[in-house]
């Protein structure tokens, strides 16, 4: 096994961990914000590749191109999602918050299952099969651009969240219901409009992840437990945290899947999962 | 008081004659109900009453079933031996789990998050355990369906029915008496304030390993009854997460913490699960996934108008 290789699957791993990252962001900037843990997350991602492939077959239109109108009909979704049905949710037990979601993603799975079939769909663009060549290292044009995407994402929310006037209002939301509400903001708007950004990341992660992989209902599933060990690991609420336990699972992924054997990659995630939860349960950029 | 023992009494008279009046079919409904009556009681053991949400539980069904199993498989020694195996496993990982979960403070989301992450962990593990099957499952020698092989655990679908219907009752009867005892109220103070539960001198730790202690090895048992009815099991399937939601719709469904929401649960979403694939068979609208988006949209709607389940409004209104 060359050196070339191993850093070739290095940077792979690295660039998808990023999108990675970006999707986990959405679950941690809901759950940060709303204290609702959304069990739907990888049921509306996989919604969102649909979206993307589906886009491509009929108008022949670029995963980047078609994350806008996507992302604009996620925030929509993700809007009325909060104000519609989990707003009433909040002040009930967790299990209870679960199952509404756990019955959610059950419709999204299985309306996708009744949609499109149990066959793989992907895109196919020209720049798929390119790649950049800095002397041995060669990067895919595809995953440096999906990557590039989800940084861009994240640097917006970033800033949103740190100087914009409703972001702060937000931010207020979230770490002082009671406060937040005594001086005057409509917290459950601003909830809504949480996981309506939320949902935003989802939507541009999952455009720019049907570039990356094919894409099947039981991705579904899958993804809402990948981003669970992303946010946990990075720390739950933490948006740096994200995109950083992002990239460890997708890196780690990525070398267990070449020195081990592919079908064991997600153990390594599970296993480091425990890990941070043993030792340090608020994960590793997290705060408590 | 009276009218519940009676009301139940009726019950439990009808449930043993039951295969008297009813065809294969409908006997292996029935078990299927009594299957997820017993274990979604057992889950509600550490939810319901310790109000420790596990997310997880299909570890315990998955590890009992591969234990009793697989010493059947090997070494052709029936369950009665497998069963105190499967169980002393069981009751090993719930312990490990809950040491290194309450030892370090974890608790609600991140402890349920937790238990995913170890069912999800070992689905994975014997997915590479060639001991096992692996990936391509392991299977039992088949029943000879007219003989009771007690011994083994083999014999007709009436044999299966019996036993589960045993274990949920059994289940019923030691909640029951759980509820009224030391050990219920001490649970549920520690869900309801744990901190006040702490102040008043209960030691939550030593209460809360005790009912994941119970709830494991009561789930253990309903792996080794699925291993020996089913025959076959996978890790992708008995490990998966579908399956721990499945455990836990019934008593949501009914009602969290109470000692008949698991037993209504289980009626009502097989009998819904069925009676969908049925209609919709009925109808010509055999498409995949449409069953389980009503069965989604029924799920939404309980939990949306019902919080507590339908259990307790239902015993309001019965009065009972």
């Amino acid at each position: 096994m060359s050196f070339d290789l191993v850093v070739n699957v290095l940077i792979a791993g690295l660039l998808t961990g990023l999108v990675y990252g970006l999707m986990a962001l959405g679950l941690s900037v809901i759950f940060g914000v709303v204290r609702v843990v959304n069990f739907a997350h990888g049921e509306m991602m996989t919604v969102a590749m649909y979206a993307a492939t589906l886009l491509f077959a009929m108008l022949g239109l670029d995963p980047f191109v078609v994350a806008l109108p996507v992302a604009a009909a996620f925030f929509v979704f993700g809007y009325l999602l909060q104000a519609g049905l989990i707003n009433p949710f909040i002040t009930r037990p967790e299990h209870s918050q679960f199952m509404l979601l756990v019955a959610v993603a059950i419709i999204l799975v299985n309306a996708l299952l009744m949609i499109f079939g149990p066959d793989a769909r992907n895109v196919q663009v020209d720049y798929q099969l390119e790649s950049f060549e800095i002397g041995k290292i060669l990067v895919d044009k595809a995953r440096l651009y999906a990557a590039a995407a989800a940084v861009l994402t994240a640097a917006g929310l970033f800033l949103f969240f740190n100087y914009s006037k409703t972001g702060k209002a937000i931010r207020a939301c979230a770490d002082n219901y009671l406060g937040a509400k005594v001086v005057g903001l409509n917290v459950k708007k601003y909830y809504a409009l949480t996981f309506g950004l939320g949902s935003v990341c989802v939507a541009i992660a999952g455009c720019a992840m049907a570039l990356l992989v094919d894409v099947t209902p039981p991705l579904g599933p899958a993804y809402t437990l990948l981003a669970f060990v992303i946010v946990i690991v990075g720390g739950l609420g933490s948006m740096a945290g994200a995109l950083l336990g992002g990239v460890l699972i997708g890196v780690s992924e990525a070398l267990a899947g070449l020195f081990i054997t592919p079908s064991a990659k997600s153990m390594f995630s599970f296993g480091l999962l425990i890990l941070v939860l043993l030792l340090r349960p608020q994960g590793l950029l997290g705060k408590r | 008081m009276t009218k519940a023992s009676a009301a139940l009494a009726v019950l439990a008279a009808i449930l043993i004659a039951l295969p008297a009046f009813v065809g294969n079919y409908a006997l292996s409904v029935a078990t299927l109900i009594l299957y997820f009556a017993y274990t979604g009681q057992a889950w509600n053991v550490m939810m319901g009453f310790a109000g420790q949400l596990s997310l997880g539980h299909a570890l315990y069904v998955g590890v009992g079933g591969y234990a009793a199993g697989a010493i059947f498989y090997h070494w052709g020694i029936g369950p009665w031996a497998g069963l105190w195996v499967a169980m002393a496993l069981c009751v090993l990982l719930g312990v490990a789990i809950g040491f290194l979960a309450f030892r370090f403070g974890i608790s609600g989301v991140y402890f349920a998050l937790l238990t995913i992450a170890f069912a999800e962990f070992t689905r994975i593990g014997f997915d590479h355990l060639d001991w096992i099957g692996g990936p391509g499952g392991m299977f039992l020698k088949v029943a000879q369906r007219d003989a009771w092989d007690l011994a083994n655990f083999r014999g007709p679908p009436l044999m299966y029915y019996y036993t589960i219907l045993f274990l949920a009752a059994a289940a019923l009867a030691l909640c029951a008496l759980l509820m009224k005892s030391k050990a219920g109220y001490y649970w549920q103070a520690i869900r309801e304030n744990e901190e006040a539960a702490q102040a008043l001198g209960i030691n939550t730790f030593r209460w809360k390993m005790l009912a994941v202690a119970l709830s494991a090895a009561m789930t253990s048992v309903s792996g080794v009854f699925f291993a020996f009815y089913y025959n076959n099991l996978f890790p992708e399937q008995v490990f998966n997460i579908s399956r721990s939601i499945e455990i836990i719709l019934g008593p949501v469904i009914g009602g969290v913490g109470t000692l008949f929401g698991p037993v209504l649960g289980a009626v009502l979403l097989t009998v819904l699960s069925d009676g969908l694939t049925e209609l919709l068979a009925l109808l010509g609208w055999e498409i995949p996934g449409i069953k389980q988006v009503f069965y989604g949209i029924v799920l939404l709607a309980v939990v949306m108008f019902l919080p507590h389940g339908i259990w307790p409004p239902l015993a309001k209104k019965l009065r009972l």
